[in-house]
């Protein structure tokens, strides 16, 4: 994992100190909420429906067990017992005092880690693989590229203030679980010719005007990653509307004057921009990627696994996948049980996963978009002590991407934002599918709410999404079919008029019945959408 | 009825008007008629309160409730958390939130 060097470690506590005297100000009167906010924001201080939020970075979702262990120490002390893991590879802490804040910061600077730059205009948490390092499909490992782009960006003084808050994702395998193009830009490192180099897409998003990001190059060298990311961000800069908050990303840009056009643009500022020298000697990229290398697994490790615990046995068919070292697993915690908060975890129970990931994971973790927690590095022979750690926790659900593990954004109940309720929904599905036979049987069925056309949730890239909307005042659910945010991209399609809270869930009933009835073996429900369309599902649903 | 509410600027708790001072629990809050604005710019200027504003509501025998939804569960608390909330002995709390 990186590790600060010491100009990382000024730059965040000469930020601590700058927002510990902004509150002091602002608590003494000296300046008036106008004057905070932008400021408060800055360092990932929200005010919500009911106190301050607070979200905190995870750079790339990689955290190790001091840091996570930290996470849940602010729980305990300073919010109520729990925390908010995020789409965004984040966490949020939901009652947070304002009086609070500079405490709170200045505990995180202790583990390397801040709330910079998780809100405003700017370049955002820098989202990658949550089996990064680990996966036995990966090019490389993307997080020395996505570390490296974190600390371009970071205070970075020309896109401090963007038209619009800016979201990269970086991959580098075949297989996409980080949505990537589905982020203002994505980047996935490629091979050609036995060289890496990266293609990049630029342009994709949720919200209210949700759109795939067109491939704008299709190889860049990675000697000049970070010249061409500067060419693009610039030209977004110089072209990208301030007039209009709903127009202000860049997807609007890009759909407006044209890939092609975007592209020639690009080009030609990248030529100026190569002149100047920001990309790194490659030594310094080397001193960032020998802190990624691979921890010391043992390669020999046995590879069976004890499958006589039947419960264990799901679990591991389910949560558990193959590591690029014989002998090691890949774990994902799943935080959706049932009667649960998707994405919500104790103190106490990220503890429990800060401890094991210790004790058995080469001290490291990682949160998911999908609001799960990976423990990477995991040997084979450990698996079912883990799983029994887990399990006394409350941490064993299996059932990682199935119906019931459901991304949902905090919706009403906390968001100011909302329109609707995001998190009753998800436990009504999963109530309605607790059977975890029927689950399995309806196989991979990514589920994804919304509780706001901002799209949090993801709703556009659900299997099945989901948005809540206002209508007359009332909660309504908007049902759509067909997204994905993986490698197989697409946005999700809306059936018809919305229903209410249960009418919405009925509905989905009807659905995974009509798909069970069309599918043919090994279709998963996109796939068997794909391949009959909606007007069979609208059937079911309308009649 | 009119209810003028914000956040506490301190804790940034929701808090309602009584007429004299700020409460947590809306049961105690004042109908401010066409008055919320002025008491909003003094309060804000005396730091008592963050971002104040005026809502629609309507007195029912268990006191003032808010006409939308929003408001209502910021009076309540996460409708999912009602041991979070200002009622976590009442599980009923939420349906009549809603």
């Amino acid at each position: 994992m990186y590790k600060y060097d010491e100009y990382d470690q000024a730059m965040v506590d000469a930020r601590v100190a700058e927002f510990a005297d902004q509150v002091k100000r602002r608590l003494a009167g000296e300046m008036t909420e106008d004057q905070f906010k932008p400021l408060r924001l800055m360092n990932g201080l929200y005010l919500q429906l009911h106190a301050y939020m607070l979200r905190v970075a995870i750079p790339y979702g990689t955290l190790n067990s001091q840091q996570m262990h930290k996470l849940a120490d602010i729980g305990r002390k300073y919010d109520r017992g729990y925390g908010h893991f995020t789409t965004r590879q984040n966490i949020q802490f939901n009652w947070i005092k304002l009086e609070d804040a500079p405490a709170i910061l200045t505990e995180l600077s202790t583990v390397e880690m801040h709330a910079i730059q998780t809100s405003g205009n700017c370049i955002r948490n820098i989202s990658s693989d949550q089996f990064a390092g680990a996966a036995a499909d990966e090019l490389t490992d993307p997080r020395p590229w996505a570390e490296l782009l974190r600390q371009w960006s970071s205070f970075h003084p020309e896109f401090s203030y963007l038209p619009r808050k800016f979201k990269i994702a970086v991959i580098a395998a075949a297989e996409d679980r980080a949505a990537m193009r589905l982020h203002d830009i994505g980047i996935q490192i490629i091979e050609r010719n036995g060289v890496h180099g990266a293609a990049i897409y630029v342009g994709g998003g949720m919200g209210r005007t949700p759109m795939i990001a067109p491939l704008i190059k299709d190889f860049v060298p990675l000697e000049d990653l970070l010249s061409y990311l500067e060419a693009c961000l610039r030209v977004y800069n110089r072209y990208g509307r301030r007039d209009n908050i709903y127009k202000a990303r860049i997807k609007i840009l890009i759909h407006e004057i044209g890939a092609d056009s975007y592209r020639d643009q690009v080009d030609a500022e990248f030529v100026h921009v190569k002149s100047l020298g920001i990309d790194p000697p490659r030594a310094e990229f080397d001193r960032i990627a020998a802190q990624f290398a691979m921890p010391p697994l043992d390669a020999s490790a046995p590879n069976d696994v004890d499958r006589s615990d039947p419960d264990f046995a799901v679990w591991l068919d389910q949560n558990v996948a193959e590591h690029k070292v014989p002998g090691h697993a890949i774990i994902t915690i799943s935080l959706k049980p049932l009667h649960g908060i998707p994405g919500d975890a104790t103190s106490d129970q990220i503890d429990v996963m800060a401890q094991l990931g210790r004790e058995y994971s080469q001290d490291e973790l990682r949160v998911t978009h999908a609001q799960n927690i990976v423990l990477p590095h995991v040997r084979k022979a450990d698996l079912y002590a883990i799983w029994q750690r887990l399990d006394e926790a409350g941490l064993a659900t299996p059932n990682l991407d199935l119906i019931s593990d459901i991304i949902a954004c905090p919706g009403l109940d906390y968001c100011s934002l909302a329109n609707a309720r995001s998190i009753p929904v998800a436990q009504k599905i999963a109530e309605r599918f607790s059977d975890l036979e029927r689950q399995r049987d309806l196989g991979e069925l990514k589920l994804k709410i919304s509780g706001c056309i901002n799209a949090c949730g993801h709703h556009h890239a659900g299997h099945i999404g989901i948005l809540g909307v206002d209508r007359k005042g009332k909660e309504n659910y908007q049902l759509s079919l067909g997204g994905s945010g993986a490698e197989d991209v697409s946005l999700a399609t809306i059936t018809g008029p919305g229903f209410d809270e249960d009418g919405v869930i009925d509905a989905i009933e009807r659905v995974t019945d009509k798909y069970l009835a069309e599918r043919t073996d090994g279709e998963r429900f996109v796939d068997t959408y794909r391949r009959i369309g909606m007007a069979p599902f609208k059937e079911a649903i309308y009649g | 009825m009119k209810l003028l509410t914000g956040n506490d600027l301190k804790s940034g708790l929701v808090t309602w008007w009584t007429g004299s001072d700020w409460t947590l629990h809306i049961e105690e809050a004042c109908d401010v008629g066409d008055q919320g604005d002025a008491i909003a710019v003094t309060e804000e200027a005396a730091r008592r309160v963050n971002s104040p504003y005026v809502i629609s509501g309507e007195l029912t025998d268990k006191g003032p409730r808010p006409a939308h939804i929003k408001e209502r569960i910021r009076a309540l608390g996460p409708t999912v958390r009602i041991d979070l909330s200002l009622k976590p002995t009442d599980p009923s709390a939420a349906e009549r939130v809603i």
